[in-house]
C-alpha cells in the first residue's frame, strides 16, 4: 500500500534520513521504534508532505507521493495525527474535528465520521463547545487523532499518541489505535513506548540516527534480545 | 457642540477608512507573522485607480453617477486584490522559506517599487478628485449640518468589516485562514492547501486597502503618490492598537484612533494632530502592551 525507497531529507546542512526503505501492506498496523531524533516524525512528514524529500520515492498504492503537496496527500487519503497533537487550541472540539474534514465535499458522510468519533471518543461528545486550548492532555490527544481520523483516512499516522499521557490512559489509547485498524484503516505508530507498540503492531521498524536498523514481525523484535537491551529496558514494568 | 458633531462624524470616517487598512496588516500578519510594509501603497494605488476609473475616464458621465460609483468600487477592489496577488507571487512566495526578515526587507522594496510605480504613472504632482464628482448631501445631525458622504464612507467601512468578520467566522475558507493562523503545519496535515490561504489573504486585504484609498479620494480630494505612508502608518497603528492578528481589534483600533485623531485636532491643536495619536499609541502599549484585544494568545485571527 505504502512504499519507501531509498529517502533522503534533510535540513539545511544536516541529513536527517540517509535512505529509508519501509513499507506497509494494507490493513496492517506497523510500527516504527527508535529514540529521539532517529528520524522517526521526519519520515511521516515527508510521508504528509510537510518536509521536502531530497532523493528517493515514496509510493502510494502505485502513486507517487512525494512529488505531490500536503493537501493533495490527504485527499489521497492520508492523514496525521502529530507530534505534539496541536489541536487547533483557540478553536472548539467541533471546530477541530470540522477542519479535520475539511477535504470531504460528502455531508452526510462527515455527520456520520463525526458521530463514530463521538462514540469512539465520548470525552470528546461532551466537550464539543470548549476550546482546544484547555483540554488535558489526553483529551487534546483523542481529539488529535479523532481530527485525523475525520477524513476518512486509509492510512493513518500516528505520531507519539502516548506521549506525557498518564499509564492509564496510554492503554485506553492504545485500544482505541486497535479498534480503529480493525475497522480497517491501515496504522503506521510512531512511539516511544515500545513495549506497548510491539504489542499492539503487527510489524516494526527500529531506527537510529536516521537509517533502519531493524525489522520484522511484531512478536519477533518484542523478544529480541538487541530489541530488549535497547528499547525495553529490560525489565517488563506491565 | 457643533464641533463635537463635526468632529465625531469626521473621527468615525476617518477611523472606518484607518480600520480598513489596517485589516490588511492585520490579516497578513496572522497568517505569515508579516508586517506588509507595501499595504499602504496599495491603497494608494486604489486610490489612483479610483481617479483614473472615474475621474479621467468619466466614468460617471457615461453611465450616471450611481452606476459608476458601484462599479469604480468594485473595478477598484478587484485591480487592487489583483495587484496584492502579483506582489505575493512575486516578492513574498519566492522568500516563503527563508527567513523572516528577508520578507521584511521584501516589502519595504515593493513599498518603494510601488511610490516611484505610480509617481511615473500619474506624475509626481498629486492628483485632485473633483469637488462635483458626486452630489454633495448635507443632513442634520443634532442641528449640525453634516456631510452625508462623511456617513456613508463610515458605513460602508462598518458594512464591509462585519462582512468580512461573518466570512472568516462562518465560512469553510474562513475557518481555514484561521486555521492557518493558528497552525500552519497542522493546517496542511487537515488537507488545507495553506498556500492558497496565503494569496487569497493577499487579495482581501488590498481590496480593502483600495477601497480606502478610493474613499480618500472621493472624501477628501488630494491624492498624492506618497500618502499611503501616514495612512499606512496610522493604520498599522491602528492595528497595533487592537492587538495585531486580531480582527476586530484592528476595526476598533482603526475607529479609535480615527476619533483621537480628531478630536485631538479640535479640542488640542491641528498641528499636535499625529502627535496626539502616536501618544495614545504609546500609552495603550504601556498599559497593555499587547492591544487592546489580543488575549488569547492564538486567537489571531
Amino acid at each position: 500500500m505504502l512504499e519507501l525507497k531509498g529517502l533522503k531529507v534533510r535540513y539545511g546542512p544536516v541529513e536527517a534520513l540517509h535512505g529509508l526503505d519501509l513499507s506497509v501492506g494494507e490493513g496492517e498496523l506497523v510500527t516504527i521504534l527508535g529514540a529521539n531524533g532517529a528520524g522517526k516524525s521526519t519520515t511521516l512528514m515527508a510521508i504528509s508532505g510537510l518536509v521536502d524529500v531530497s532523493a528517493g520515492e515514496i509510493y502510494f498504492e502505485g502513486r507517487r507521493l512525494d512529488t505531490l503537496r500536503s493537501h493533495q496527500v490527504v485527499e489521497l487519503g492520508i492523514t496525521q495525527s502529530p507530534e505534539g497533537r496541536r489541536v487547533f487550541g483557540p478553536l472548539s472540539v467541533a471546530e477541530n474535528l470540522a477542519l479535520g474534514a475539511y477535504s470531504q465535499k460528502d455531508k452526510p458522510a462527515v455527520a456520520r465520521r463525526l458521530k463514530w468519533i463521538y462514540d469512539l471518543f465520548p470525552r470528546l461528545d461532551e466537550r464539543r463547545g470548549q476550546m482546544a486550548g484547555t483540554l488535558s492532555g489526553g483529551e487534546q490527544q483523542m481529539l488529535a487523532i479523532g481530527r485525523a481520523l475525520m477524513a476518512e483516512p486509509r492510512l493513518l499516522l500516528l505520531d507519539e499518541p502516548s506521549l506525557g499521557l498518564a499509564p492509564l490512559l496510554v492503554r485506553s489509547i492504545f485500544q482505541t489505535i486497535r479498534a480503529i485498524n480493525r475497522a480497517g484503516v491501515t496504522i503506521i505508530l510512531v512511539e516511544q513506548n515500545a513495549r506497548a507498540a510491539l504489542k499492539l503492531a503487527d510489524r516494526g521498524y527500529v531506527m537510529e540516527v536516521g537509517r533502519l536498523v531493524m525489522e520484522g514481525p511484531a512478536d519477533k523484535l518484542l523478544h529480541d534480545p538487541q530489541v530488549q537491551s535497547t528499547y525495553l529496558g529490560g525489565i517488563e514494568p506491565n | 457642540m457643533e464641533v463635537f458633531i463635526q468632529q465625531l462624524t469626521n473621527g468615525l470616517a476617518v477611523g472606518g477608512i484607518y480600520a480598513l487598512i489596517a485589516l490588511g496588516y492585520t490579516m497578513v500578519y496572522g497568517v505569515l507573522k508579516l508586517i506588509n510594509f507595501a499595504h499602504g501603497d496599495l491603497f494608494t494605488l486604489g486610490a489612483y485607480l479610483g481617479f483614473t476609473i472615474l475621474v479621467s475616464f468619466g466614468l460617471g458621465g457615461r453611465i450616471g453617477v450611481g452606476p459608476a460609483v458601484a462599479l469604480g468600487v468594485m473595478l477598484v477592489m478587484g485591480l487592487s486584490a489583483l495587484a496584492g496577488h502579483i506582489m505575493e507571487r512575486a516578492a513574498y512566495r519566492p522568500l516563503r522559506k527563508s527567513g523572516r526578515l528577508s520578507a521584511v526587507v521584501s516589502a519595504l522594496g515593493v513599498s518603494i517599487f510601488l511610490q516611484n510605480a505610480i509617481m511615473l504613472v500619474w506624475g509626481a504632482k498629486g492628483l485632485a478628485y473633483p469637488a462635483d464628482l458626486l452630489p454633495r448631501f448635507v443632513i442634520p445631525i443634532a442641528g449640525q449640518p453634516v456631510p452625508l458622504l462623511r456617513l456613508v464612507v463610515f458605513l460602508t467601512s462598518i458594512l464591509v468589516m462585519v462582512g468580512l468578520y461573518a466570512f472568516i467566522n462562518r465560512s469553510r475558507v474562513g475557518m481555514a485562514i484561521r486555521a492557518s493562523a493558528i497552525d500552519q503545519g497542522a493546517a496542511k496535515l487537515m488537507g488545507i492547501d495553506v498556500r492558497q490561504v496565503i494569496a487569497l489573504v493577499f487579495m482581501i486585504g488590498p481590496a480593502l486597502g483600495g477601497l480606502a484609498g478610493l474613499m480618500v479620494g472621493v472624501s477628501y480630494g488630494q491624492i498624492t503618490f506618497f500618502m499611503g505612508q501616514l495612512y499606512g502608518l496610522k493604520a498599522f497603528t491602528a492595528a497595533i492598537i487592537g492587538g495585531i492578528g486580531n480582527i476586530p481589534g484592528a476595526m476598533i483600533g482603526g475607529l479609535l484612533l480615527g476619533l483621537v485623531e480628531a478630536f485631538g485636532a479640535a479640542y488640542v491643536s491641528v498641528a499636535w494632530k499625529d502627535a496626539i495619536t502616536f501618544f495614545v499609541l504609546i500609552l495603550i502599549l504601556v498599559v497593555r502592551p499587547t492591544g487592546l484585544l489580543p488575549e488569547r494568545v492564538a486567537e489571531k485571527l
